[in-house]
């Protein structure tokens, strides 16, 4: 027996295919691509309002007037004021564009909090189970009975007594957000860690005789992360949506502290009757787009992660490379069309059950 | 004889992430009435994208060329699989052509009967009222050898052994009376004297129902105990057909050669098992053992108030250093627990078993830790025992950076090449992800990592069965070849008496968690004494036709003197 003495570097993924959603983004087709193109737009709009809102927006989100003197209350659209201003005399363009930020501060903060809190409870009840798992669970399942805009209210009190300041209203969003999605990152990557614990290369760590921290770090954590896009993703639409309906139900955060999207609904809920329709549909425009954004993004992301779901150009009529078996002498060395790379990991089945080696 | 199917010039691609895949390049089969057809071939040789096929269940990504002429049983009507409607490919589905599946228990929809799941395919191709449908499953199920049909009619697919799910299967395809059941591994899962069973029902088929088999199998044994016809298959096309007996007695294209060579027959290894027993010092017995399990017992913990299962009961065996035990038993003997509680997996619930001078009765893991360094562990599926997000060279220096050995995987590097090296790998391979990997060359990581620290004893776990036959003798083979470098003891478990026979130098066979007999090769393969062991070594079909007709033979006998 010879060893095989062709040895060839891996076919090392050029840049653009290893960045993230640049990667997915080439490998869609069809409808798939078109939702990703759409989301990414979405999202790149509402995230770019949000970094350069002082330059974007015309006047400041808490500004009334300016050289020239009042704007004036339920202005309709201008080329000075060019969606108009509200009851309060605001900017509407100004208010929408600041209202971009506090929403992704709402955002960053909820996901994160959650992510850290739910991912260490999770990989600690996941592999060690016990009674404080047992207790998380029923902990977290009567968290799940409460409806996430009470608990918004209830925080939103305690954390500013209900009139809030900019950090009051983003905390109160966040916070509640928080409380209810630790129990999901919780319960997500406690069902992966319980799998993967199955999972025989866990178990060859514990037969080299690794530590529990080793194994829970090196080999755990790291796969238990996939399903995690996802949940951020609809986290994140989740947290825009609490922030703007503790808004609209008057919880929100004052005109003058920080543009929230929701308090400016509130504000214009009469109007509506009365003919003045630019105060409510900017703002709420702005809601559909950043979670529509958020959410499409989301969703096309997971379908492509999965080849299930993933779309692919047909073929022409038997084209392709035949796969080398493995019987040839010292085993096959060169990958097919594409390199190794191109088979999903680790498998060589599809979902009908057809190898697709190559 | 008239033909039932003819595959003529069949090309078959799968659009992937990579671009088009070809799995079937251009294949001709054709298959007579009353025929059984073998496919064999290792695993991406396209048998089964050939065979799915036939029965038109490629996926939407599939693209095919060429055409598969399927006629019904009479002979009165043809169809082109692969350019007829949904419609009437749904109408031939069942009538012309049924399927049997490899795995029985997904195969079956767990929460109806099997009466209801035969009953549903009569109902949807004739206007048969519930009370004929169940009559006539009643009918088939003893037709296939299910005792007391009518009860059995109305059971769940739970209540059914294995073999009988497998029954079940067979007697779904059948109901319809069709021309050609499509086969594909249908005893893989089985154990071996479960498959003789299964295969004696698939031959009565043949001669009684007079139905056309497409088999498709790997196992070379299977083939000669069955077919009729061979066509081997070889990245996507037929490299040889041919008779039965004229392909095992004189095989024509290089690889068929090479295939039939790589199969493993029962009696190879006891030539080199006696050589490596004359070599040894006279005082070798006197050694002290590296394992040593005296009535041990392991009872796996029940449902609240029920009793534990006891997978293994009162077994005693011993490893002495530098020895090959040879484990074999069929699933649920109780042989995977025995080697996993050797290595500190599962816990001894009685007797006592010494490891390396440490009681396993009771012990914990913090006084285990240090010992693991000792043992190797060689897994059965070389592709879920690697952490797929680190490379092969990280997972063979895991062993090394937990002992202390190296400070990182990077530092471990050197070792790591040279451990690589001794197991036939490019030392290049050691930068790749295990997915990059062909199944052959992770077993061949799995057992540089399990040989990391030079272990005294190598617990191997059905290292092979995951792997096709060409691969597994290589593994075998390199296995021999460490086992008489690095010169460690080893437990190796398997299914399979012909590949334990490769390389152990004792044998012990178990039934039901207990052992029922012990010896070398020569003892226990040559002249059995316990009428498990005769059975289990009668079932085992042989890859030689004719010597495999004889033991089929001596198979009933045995069978009837029970």
């Amino acid at each position: 027996m010879t060893a095989a003495s062709v040895t060839q570097a891996p076919p090392r993924r050029r840049l653009r295919d290893r960045l993230p959603v640049l990667h997915q983004l080439r490998q869609s087709v069809g409808l798939q691509r078109g939702m990703l193109v759409a989301g990414l737009i979405m999202l790149g709009v509402f995230i770019l309002c949000a970094i350069f809102a002082p330059l974007i927006a015309p006047y400041g989100f808490a500004q009334r007037a300016d050289a020239s003197g009042s704007f004036g209350t339920q202005q309709p659209p201008s080329p000075e004021h060019l969606f108009g201003t509200t009851v309060g005399g605001y900017d509407v363009l100004s208010r929408v564009v600041f209202g971009s930020q506090t929403a992704i501060l709402v955002v960053i903060v909820a996901v994160t909090l959650s992510l850290f809190i739910g991912v260490a409870l999770g990989l600690y009840g996941g592999y060690f189970g016990g009674w404080l798992d047992k207790v998380m669970v029923v902990v977290f399942d009567a968290i799940y009975a409460f409806p996430s805009l009470l608990l918004a209210i209830v925080l939103s009190i305690v954390i500013s007594g209900g009139q809030s300041s900019l950090w009051g209203g983003v905390l109160a969003a966040g916070g509640s957000i928080i409380v209810v999605f630790i129990p999901q990152y919780f319960r997500v990557i406690r069902a992966e860690t319980v799998r993967i614990k199955a999972e025989p290369f866990v178990e060859s760590a514990k037969v080299l005789g690794a530590s529990s921290t080793r194994i829970v770090f090196k080999h755990v954590f790291r796969n238990a992360t996939r399903t995690l896009p996802l949940i951020i993703t609809l986290n994140s639409a989740e947290a825009i949506l609490t922030l703007a309906g503790l808004g609209y139900i008057g919880f929100g955060i004052e005109p003058t502290a920080a543009a929230d999207w929701g308090y400016d609904l509130n504000k214009a809920q009469s109007d509506v009757t009365s003919g003045i329709w630019w105060t409510a549909l900017y703002p709420g425009l702005a809601i559909v787009i950043a979670v529509l954004g958020i959410m499409l993004v989301g969703e096309s992301l997971n379908d492509l992660a999965d080849p299930r779901l993933r779309a692919r150009r047909r073929v022409s009529q038997a084209s392709g490379q035949v796969a080398e078996t493995s019987v040839v002498p010292g085993g096959t060395l060169t990958a097919g069309p594409g390199g190794i790379d191109g088979l999903e990991d680790g498998e060589t089945f599809d979902e009908h059950g057809i190898e697709v080696k190559r | 004889m008239s033909t039932v199917v003819d595959i003529r010039n069949l090309g078959v691609s799968f659009s992937t992430d990579a671009g088009a895949v070809k799995a079937v390049e251009d294949v001709s089969i054709s298959v007579e009435r009353g025929e059984v057809l073998a496919i064999v071939g290792e695993s991406g040789s396209g048998k089964t994208v050939t065979a799915k096929t036939i029965l038109g269940l490629l996926p939407e990504t599939a693209t095919t060329k060429g055409a598969v002429v399927l006629s019904n049983r009479e002979g009165t009507r043809e169809s082109d699989v692969i350019s007829i409607s949904k419609q009437k490919l749904r109408d031939i589905r069942g009538t012309d052509v049924a399927m049997v599946f490899q795995e029985p228990s997904t195969a079956l929809n767990p929460v109806y009967t099997v009466g209801w799941q035969i009953a549903e395919g009569l109902q949807a191709h004739s206007d048969m009222s519930k009370k004929e449908a169940r009559a006539k499953a009643i009918e088939i199920l003893g037709r296939v050898g299910i005792p007391d049909p009518e009860v059995r009619v109305d059971h769940y697919p739970h209540q059914f052994s294995g073999g009988q799910k497998q029954r079940v299967v067979i007697a779904m395809a059948l109901v319809l009376d069709p021309g050609l059941i499509v086969a594909d591994e249908p005893t893989t899962a089985l154990d071996v004297t479960v498959q003789a069973e299964i295969l004696d029902l698939l031959r009565r088929c043949r001669d009684e129902f007079g139905t056309a088999i497409v088999l498709i199998t790997h196992n070379m044994g299977v083939v000669a105990d069955l077919a009729d016809r061979v066509a081997v298959m070889y990245q996507g096309n037929v490299v040889e057909q041919a008779d039965v007996k004229t392909l095992f007695a004189a095989p024509q294209a290089d690889y068929t050669k090479a295939l039939l060579a790589a199969v493993p027959y029962v009696g190879h290894g006891t030539v080199r098992a006696a050589e490596r027993a004359a070599a040894r010092p006279t005082n070798w017995t006197d050694q002290p053992p590296v394992v040593e399990a005296t009535d041990l017992e392991i009872v796996y913990p029940g449902r609240f108030g029920r009793a534990g299962f006891r997978a293994v009961d009162g077994v005693d065996l011993v490893i002495r250093p530098g020895e090959v035990l040879g484990l074999v038993g069929e699933s649920g003997s109780g042989k995977t627990t025995i080697g996993r509680a050797i290595a500190g997996l599962t816990k001894v619930t009685g007797g006592s078993l010494k490891v390396l001078d440490a009681e396993m009765n009771g012990i914990r893991e913090r006084q285990f830790r240090p010992l693991r360094s000792r043992i190797g562990f060689v897994f059965q599926d070389p592709a879920s025992s690697f952490n797929p997000l680190l490379t092969i060279a990280e997972c063979v220096a895991e062993p090394l950076v937990i002992h202390g050995r190296a400070k990182d995987a990077s530092s471990a590097r050197a070792r790591v090449n040279e451990l690589l090296e001794a197991v036939q790998l490019p030392r290049a391979y050691g930068d790749r992800y295990p997915h990059e990997l062909s199944g052959g060359q992770r077993q061949r990581a799995s057992l540089a990592r399990a040989l990391a620290l030079e272990p005294e004893l190598l617990i191997a776990d059905e290292p092979t069965s995951a792997l096709d036959v060409s691969v597994q003798a290589r593994v075998l083979e390199l296995f021999a070849e460490l086992q008489r470098e690095f010169g460690f003891a080893s437990l190796f478990i398997s299914h399979d008496l012909a590949v334990v026979d490769l390389l152990a130098d004792r044998i012990a066979v178990l039934y039901r968690g207990r052992l029922v007999e012990e010896g070398t090769g020569t003892e226990v393969l040559g002249s059995p004494a316990d009428p498990y062991t005769q059975r289990l070594l009668a079932s085992l079909p042989v890859p030689d036709p004719v010597a495999q007709a004889e033991r089929r033979e001596e198979l009933r006998r045995l069978r009837e003197a029970e």
